[in-house]
């Protein structure tokens, strides 16, 4: 199960791209509270995502972004078909990666 | 005086295997692949320290050309959602600034080919503040910016 959901649509002139990443976005200064310890931090740092296998978007993440962070941008120059793909990497060297098709 | 010696060795050995060890898990060789993360930008404490190690430079200008869209009020301080939108042309960056978290830097994005000027997400807010778009466009920096207000205890009145 991919912890990446991508929605695309192909309006008039622009083509909306949306997704939602399952990740918990840790900062590391979040303290269990029945330990008493920190939590460490664990979040994504980067997000590249690609229209045709051509890097479009690079996202450069601290851990103030959300968790279960999510992501819209808009492309001028995709159609119907084209294939989108997102990939990301975390603190950890977890990573994760999908593709969609533009609807 | 044998023993001695021996305790020693064991302590050099144990110290020397922890970090081969935290190497071979992955603990320290992310850094080295993700070299394009900005480790100083993202660590750094002030706005200022924030762009200076991201763009190299601090010096922004009030643009009306960058818009910037949150909520007036922050019911929930781990989830704010903004938009930011630009009508520059050639622009290499937008980033989203929060003045008042720890550090400030949240998230930054690099635009390739045909992507708008237009990014939304969601952001963690540690309390009220200015959050501010900076974009970078044919080497300068833009930016406009909206106080967010956070209610602690999240009663949205």
């Amino acid at each position: 199960m991919s912890t990446i959901k991508i929605r695309a649509k192909a309006g008039g002139k622009v083509t909306k791209v949306s997704a939602l990443i399952d990740h918990p976005m840790e900062t590391g200064m979040r303290k269990n509270k029945k330990t008493g310890k920190k939590i460490p931090a664990h979040f994504i740092q980067e997000v590249v995502c690609e229209l045709n296998g051509v890097v479009v978007l690079t996202a450069l993440w601290g851990p103030a972004v959300s968790k279960r962070p999510f992501l819209q941008f808009k492309l001028d120059n995709a159609k119907k078909g084209d294939t989108i793909k997102l990939s990301w990497v975390d603190n950890k060297g977890e990573k994760d990666s999908a593709e969609a098709k533009i609807a | 005086m044998i023993n001695m010696k021996r305790r020693t060795f064991l302590k050099g050995s144990v110290a020397a295997s922890a970090v081969s060890a935290a190497v071979g898990v992955g603990l320290l060789t992310p850094r080295a692949v993700l070299a394009a993360w900005p480790t100083n930008a993202f660590k750094a404490t002030s706005v200022d320290a924030a762009l200076d190690a991201l763009d190299g430079t601090h010096a922004a200008a009030n643009s009306d050309k960058v818009q910037i869209d949150a909520p007036d009020l922050g019911e929930n301080s781990a989830v704010v959602p903004v938009k930011i939108y630009s009508q520059l042309d050639n622009i290499e960056s937008m980033s989203i600034i929060v003045e008042k978290n720890v550090n400030p830097l949240a998230a930054s994005f690099v635009l390739g080919p045909g992507v708008e000027g237009f990014i939304n997400t969601r952001i963690k807010m540690a309390k009220t503040s200015n959050v501010i778009a900076v974009v970078k466009a044919g080497g300068k920096l833009y930016s406009a910016k909206k106080e967010v207000k956070i209610t602690i205890g999240g009663c949205g009145g």
